[in-house]
């Protein structure tokens, strides 16, 4: 059976894609995957590319926006990109956001945006004096 | 207890009515539990793309299905949900029907105003489809069960 998501290691972050549509089950699964492994591998990034996912319901958003708060206690940053012109259109109408979750277009700029915001923040360690 | 939108005066065309020439016979998807809800989205979208509605007006109509038989199995042990085409001028419409046996609502006005949930969600669902709607209708019985009607048009 193919796999609903996958999860690869690119450097020192995780990218996740759904492959197909998912039901709430397969958001919990891949919530618990991520969660641990971004422990495991020391990310400090997760990017989640929902580019196929052809709705995002309320309970979905409610599960990603929880997916991220887990993964920045984890020590991570956990970033959605992908999002179809038409979900984000129902999202907004729907009332729904991601919480602050950041977005990006696709996974080029997440990675870009995971890589900017590493440099700012290792350049933000104070000296040793 | 009823509460009713509607924005467009035209006469839809009643279950009786469906199966000619140009409404195809309503469909009715049994939801059960959670991979139904999939389903019924699924048959909201083809629809919708059958009769020449936008990409974002098909994610529309299958987010209002995912939100109302999401409900359906979270509170009422399930329902049906019923498509049918609606024929206006000189758009067609979507009509999808959410129907069940469950509780009812009994705060109705409550649950409209958003952000009230009996399950930890966020309680946009209702309140976000009757944004998307072009027209709403609720209907809810305690004890008897809930009727929703959502028309989604073409243009
Ligand atoms: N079909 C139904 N039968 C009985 N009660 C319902 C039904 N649909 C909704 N409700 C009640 O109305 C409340 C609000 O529903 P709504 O869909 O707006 O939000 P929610 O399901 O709680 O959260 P979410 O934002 O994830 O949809 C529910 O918590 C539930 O108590
Ligand atoms: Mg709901």
């Amino acid at each position: 059976m193919q796999k609903k998501t996958t999860i690869l290691q690119l450097r020192n972050y995780l990218v996740a894609t759904v492959q197909t549509t998912l039901v709430d089950q397969d958001f919990i699964t891949l919530r618990d995957r991520l969660v641990s492994q971004v422990g495991n591998s020391r990310c400090t990034g997760v990017v989640l590319d929902v580019s196929e996912l052809d709705v995002l319901d309320s309970f979905c958003v409610r599960t990603l926006s929880d997916m991220a708060r887990m993964i920045r206690l984890r020590g991570a940053d956990m970033l959605i990109v992908g999002i179809q012109p038409g979900v984000a259109f129902s999202m907004a109408q729907l009332g729904l956001d991601l919480d602050g979750v950041p977005t990006a277009l696709d996974l080029d700029e997440g990675l870009a945006y995971l890589d900017s915001k590493s440099r700012r923040s290792s350049g933000r360690i104070p000296a040793w004096h | 207890m009823a509460l009713k939108d509607s924005m467009r005066p035209s006469e839809l065309p009643g279950d009786n009515r469906a199966g000619t020439a140009e409404s195809p016979v309503t469909q009715r998807i049994r939801i059960d539990a959670i991979p139904d809800i999939v389903t019924a989205r699924q048959h909201g979208r083809e629809l919708a793309d059958r009769y020449g509605f936008s990409e974002t007006q098909a994610t529309l109509i299958a987010t209002v299905i995912s939100e109302l038989s999401r409900n359906m199995v979270l509170y009422a042990q399930g329902g049906t949900i019923s498509l049918r085409m609606a024929h206006g001028n000189p758009s067609v419409g979507v009509v999808i029907r959410a129907e069940d046996h469950g509780p009812g609502i009994p705060n109705l006005d409550r649950v409209m105003m958003g952000g009230y949930s009996t399950s930890g969600g966020l309680g946009l669902g209702l309140c976000g489809v009757r944004r998307i709607a072009d027209e709403f209708r609720i209907d809810t019985q305690e004890g008897k069960g809930t009727t929703i009607t959502v028309t989604k048009w073409s243009e």
